[in-house]
């Protein structure tokens, strides 16, 4: 079973993560992936590019963080502690995907496991580092025996190992299979369970690039942003900031997506800045005899939009500007007859069960607003609980907790009651009643 | 039988089963690990720069061959990679697919997250625990299925989606139930 993609193209130069993907939608081996062009971005970059030029492509390109963050890759990596007076270190391939609404990186891993290991490899060339892990989802059985594979095959043909292709350059690739607890994405909680311990995320600073598995520095990134590395390093910088041909700022392609209460839930690749409209009408739009009421544009911690911000262009500045974030970039979209503040409860309830317990805004506070929603939910809300929400969501919002966890969290919670307030009242219970001067008579109630 | 859900994660370990460790700690312990479990928890140590980033793995490995970790295993799997038992366990009792009671011979993780929401998980997981007879984080009787909750399993483009052992399955309608559980005896 494998996503439905609602357009494909086997032109590497529009459709950098997908052109290569079968249409059986199998598995594309070592042999297949290097006919068509596979590992050559790898070959052409060792030789050619020191790991310098590199990181200039990549700072050109404006690729910005696919694991939700949106933080420039380039940047991230120009700030890498690399030079003989540091250890080699690490890069780690975030492939926790757990953000609800988000089925990309399984697609991906699934697919086209090479992709990713070429992207692995580069970066590790550009950040000097001596080894790759793959941080994969314990539930994501089959992406695991895909990666597997790919890394067998790779090492087979001199790939991966010591003198990558021939070169002066080692490197090696080992996946890791975590145990759930969405956590565990958080990039140093995900360094923490990599070194097998509990995933509570570390203070920053010290940044991973300076300090991170073992204390060596280490590059978190996501499956999706690695696999563009590649295409960046085969082309340019400039002609993947150019992908996104005046849609938007941010560079190149990515994954959209949609699910939810659409005709045809799926997957597309589309440059950055496509508009919300453009994708839902991919999917086929609404099912038969359902409107659409909002929307979330990039997981569950991202802020709900209303219909007329479907006109958007979906990047990481306008989305923000509207109140919300880019996050993942799959799109879930909900009918006119879903309660919002139900869906707000089963949010937060996700969010809450998945605290890591570290600090007390979020390990307190998001099993407090469940409890005022499930109220408001039932039509047991009191007088003030609205409030109380605003509150809960200010305390637990940027900066106020260790980790970008609970500030995920308060964004669909602060924007379901800035757009849907009247269902949120609607819950309140018998407010006119207990402002009643005369006693009510037995039996009127 | 009960056991906590994944819902309760980072309070899972019940001060019973905290007491139970540390009871057994004082005995010798009389779990054993295989050969075959042994060799692959050293294989795996070889992958980190210390042993200690193995011990999710161990516990993996444990729970694969037993389908669960007992407490003896806890502190085999210490002994195996010099760390304190105090520490595996707490790796133990933090993730929530490593499973510190009994499970059944068959685990069901039914995604609850927002697009399974949407397209109809409360009534995917109602026909469940009828059809079984169990809530969330309960086991079956005759021990053939624990029924649990799990983060969006990347399958949201076929929700509701849920998981039986390592077999995805998407979307599926209170009325397949029935006949997709059949498949597992
Ligand atoms: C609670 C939480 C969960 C996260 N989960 C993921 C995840 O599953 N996958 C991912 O790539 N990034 C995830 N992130 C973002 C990572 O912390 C980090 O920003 C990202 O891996 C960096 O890679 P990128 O810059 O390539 O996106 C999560 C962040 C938080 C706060
Ligand atoms: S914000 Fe939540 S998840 Fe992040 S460290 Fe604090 S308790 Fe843990
Ligand atoms: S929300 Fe259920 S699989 Fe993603």
């Amino acid at each position: 079973m494998t996503s439905h993609l609602f357009s494909t193209s086997t032109n590497g130069e529009t459709h950098p993560l997908t052109y290569r993907l079968r249409e059986d939608r199998g598995y594309v081996g070592l042999d297949e992936f290097q006919q068509k062009d596979g590992y050559e971005a790898l070959r052409t970059t060792l030789r050619d590019l020191s790991p310098d030029d590199l990181i200039e492509n990549m700072k050109t390109a404006n690729l910005r963080g696919r694991g939700g963050g949106g933080f420039s890759a380039g940047t991230k990596w120009s700030l890498t502690a690399r030079g003989d007076e540091h250890p080699r270190g690490y890069i780690v391939c975030n492939a926790d995907e757990m953000e609800p609404g988000t089925f990309k990186d399984r697609m991906l891993m699934q697919e086209i496991p090479h992709l990713l290991i070429e992207g692995m490899i580069l970066a590790g060339y550009a950040n000097n580092a001596r080894m790759g892990y793959i941080f994969l989802r314990g539930e994501y059985v089959l992406a695991a025996e895909r990666i597997e594979q790919a890394l067998i095959e790779a090492r087979e043909a001199g790939i991966l190992g010591p003198k990558v292709c021939g070169s002066d350059f080692d490197f090696d690739i080992f996946l890791h299979t975590g145990a759930g607890r969405y956590i565990c994405g958080e990039e140093t909680a995900l360094i923490n369970s990599l070194e097998g311990r509990r995933a509570n995320p570390r203070s920053k600073p010290p940044f991973p690039g300076q300090s991170g598995a073992w204390g060596k520095p280490t590059v978190v990134n996501n499956v999706e942003t690695l696999c563009n590395v590649p295409a960046i390093a085969l082309h340019g910088g400039e002609w993947y900031q150019n992908l996104s041909g005046g849609r938007s700022e941010d560079g190149g392609t990515k994954l959209f997506g949609v699910s939810g209460r659409v005709k045809r839930p799926g997957l597309v690749e589309l440059p950055m800045g496509v508009s919300g409209a453009e994708l839902l009408d991919m999917a086929g739009g609404m099912r038969d005899g359902l409107e659409l009421k909002t929307w979330l544009p990039g997981g569950g911690s991202t802020g709900f939009l209303l219909p007329e911000h479907l006109e958007l262009p979906l990047d990481f500045d306008a989305i923000g500007k509207a109140g919300s974030r880019l996050g993942t970039g799959l799109m879930t979209v909900v009918a006119h007859n879903q309660s919002v503040v139900s869906l707000t409860r089963n949010l937060e309830e996700f969010f809450a069960r998945e605290s890591c317990g570290w600090c007390t805004p979020c390990r307190d506070g998001l099993p407090w607003s469940v409890r005022l929603l499930r109220a408001i939910e039932h039509g047991e809300g009191e007088e003030g609980d609205i409030d109380m929400l605003l509150s809960l969501a200010r305390d637990i919002g940027p900066g106020k907790t260790f980790c970008a966890h609970a500030p995920g969290a308060a964004m669909p919670l602060e924007t379901a009651i800035k757009h849907f307030r009247h269902e949120f009242e609607a819950g309140i219970r018998h407010q006119k009643q207990e402002a009643h001067a005369e006693p009510i008579p037995v039996g009127s109630v | 039988m009960t056991m906590d859900t994944p819902a309760t994660g980072n309070t899972r370990t019940s001060k019973a089963s905290q007491g139970n460790l540390i009871a057994s700690a004082g005995r010798l312990n009389d779990f054993e690990l295989t050969d075959e479990e042994r060799h692959e928890i050293e294989h795996e140590m070889g992958h980190y720069e210390n042993p200690r980033a193995a011990s999710i793995g161990a516990l993996k490995i444990v729970q694969k061959s037993r389908g669960w970790v007992s407490d003896g295993a806890v502190i085999a799997i210490s002994d195996v990679l010099g760390i304190p038992s105090s520490d595996i366990e707490g790796v133990a009792t933090f993730y929530s697919l490593i499973f510190r009671q009994p499970v059944g011979r068959h685990v069901i993780l039914v995604c609850d997250s927002s697009s399974c929401f949407l397209t109809g998980y409360d009534e995917l997981r109602d026909a469940i625990s009828k059809e079984l007879g169990i809530g969330l984080g309960q086991t079956t009787g005759d021990d053939r299925f624990t029924l649990l909750p799990v983060c969006c399993l990347g399958a949201c483009d076929r929700g509701p989606a849920l998981m039986i052992d390592e077999d995805l399955h998407g979307p599926l309608e209170p009325g397949d139930v029935s006949a997709l559980l059949e498949r597992y005896t």
